[in-house]
């Protein structure tokens, strides 16, 4: 038997009110085991208050050569931003 | 892809990296960066997994329950360190088990200075002050380095590190107030770690190979000569704090350079260290391998058992269906 344990990417909330965050990655046998391995490699300093681990080969992740196509539209849309439009200098409070 | 499209590619990516930008795994990249990333963060990450070893053979004969806590607890991290750098060193599409391979079969390097043996109780406080100290040196400007993946990887490694050298002095420190004879074992610590501590920054300026690509790629942001000079310097106060003396007649301030001066460097014995001739290199490696082996089974059991629950799982939602 030459299998080897899968990868598991992990995401740690540091504390309530902030979002979880990437942290790394491990290599564990199934996700109760991930949970316990992300704990002792990425929280012996009380770096969190709540982790999830999901599969790698779960993540779809978008290719650096598309990212023309997927993120240059956002540059000619200046629209979308409040500084787009021109008002009176006297106008307050927006 | 013409020879000229990836010169092209080569151009625009130096540039990148010349602007801070960093590389993401995903990323277009040389082949050279990719080789070379994969062979400097491979041999960090087996140097952190080998160094557990030295330090490993003292945790049950610690002096105190503090020291026991204190050496468990660094040599933990050390084995996380390892693990961060693996899964940075993944990202460049090597698997674990070739990088594991590579280690086991004598392929991969690791830092030298795990090579030489642990023979009294004051080397867990050297290896703390001087050999932790070293990296440190070495691994703060990576936390700014080209890839990623390994500034993440340095960025954590670095913050625990500091710890390390602490306790390691608290340690040393603890021993020089003490009996003359515990006194006596530090100065032996000292005695036998100083010069491998040196050898850890590498050949001299004038023999390392890749030092300037090393510069381009954030690799490295000092020459191996600056490194290890502002070890020394960093380093002699420090023993005068504990009252013992640095092995190296030559030692002396200059006033003109405003740094120390220092003796020679025993290369033979370094390149010796580093082809495999150390005190302890075969020893390293047979404990490595042994532990990785002795572990077999309880990989295959975790597996199988995760295969057996995924079964279960599987069938019974067919019977709830
Ligand atoms: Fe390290
Ligand atoms: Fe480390
Ligand atoms: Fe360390």
């Amino acid at each position: 038997m030459k299998k080897t344990w899968p990868l598991w990417e992990v995401f740690v909330r540091s504390k309530n009110g902030l979002e979880h965050r990437h942290f790394g990655s491990l290599r564990a046998a199934d996700a109760e085991m991930a949970l316990e391995n992300a704990r002792d490699v990425y929280t012996r300093r009380m770096e969190g208050v709540s982790i999830w681990v999901v599969e790698s080969k779960n993540i779809t992740a978008s290719n650096p050569e598309n990212n023309g196509e997927l993120f240059e539209p956002a540059q000619d849309k200046v629209y979308r931003h409040p500084t787009f439009y021109k008002l009176p200098d006297e106008l307050k409070h927006m | 892809m013409s020879e000229n499209e990836v010169k092209n590619l080569e151009d625009i990516f130096e540039a990148r990296i010349a602007r801070d930008e960093k590389i993401e795994p995903k990323d277009w990249m040389p082949e050279k960066y990719r080789k070379t990333h994969i062979r400097q963060i491979s041999q960090h990450a087996h140097s952190e997994i080998v160094g557990m070893l030295p330090e490993g053979n003292w945790i049950t004969r610690a002096p105190s329950l503090r020291r026991k806590a204190a050496l468990l607890a660094k040599v933990q991290d050390e084995a996380g360190h390892g693990l961060y750098l693996y899964s940075a060193c993944e990202t460049l599409g090597i698997s674990r088990e070739e990088l594991y391979d590579q280690l086991h079969t004598g392929k991969a390097k690791y830092s030298s200075i795990f090579n030489y043996p642990t023979l009294t109780w004051a080397d867990m406080g050297a290896i703390g002050w001087l050999v932790d100290g070293a990296a440190i040196i070495n691994q703060v400007p990576l936390c700014n380095t080209s890839y990623g993946p390994y500034a993440r990887a340095m960025v954590r490694v670095c913050k625990e590190e500091s710890f390390h050298q602490r306790q390691g002095f608290e340690s040393l420190l603890k021993l020089c107030k003490g009996t003359p004879a515990q006194k006596e074992m530090a100065q032996d610590a000292l005695n036998r770690w100083w010069w491998p501590s040196l050898m850890m920054f590498g050949p001299t300026d004038d023999e390392s190979t890749h030092t300037e690509q090393s510069m381009k790629w954030k690799l490295k942001r000092k020459t191996n000569d600056e490194l290890r000079q502002q070890f020394v310097d960093q380093t002699v106060p420090q023993a005068e704090i504990l009252g013992i003396n640095i092995p190296d007649p030559d030692l002396k301030w200059n006033a003109e350079r405003k740094h120390y001066d220092f003796g020679e460097i025993n290369w033979d014995e370094f390149w010796q260290v580093v082809k495999g001739h150390g005190p302890c290199n075969k020893k390293r490696i047979k404990d490595r391998v042994g532990a990785w082996e002795r572990g077999a089974w309880v990989r295959d059991a975790a597996l199988a058992y995760s295969d057996k629950k995924e079964l279960g799982e599987q069938t019974e939602s067919k019977i709830a269906s």
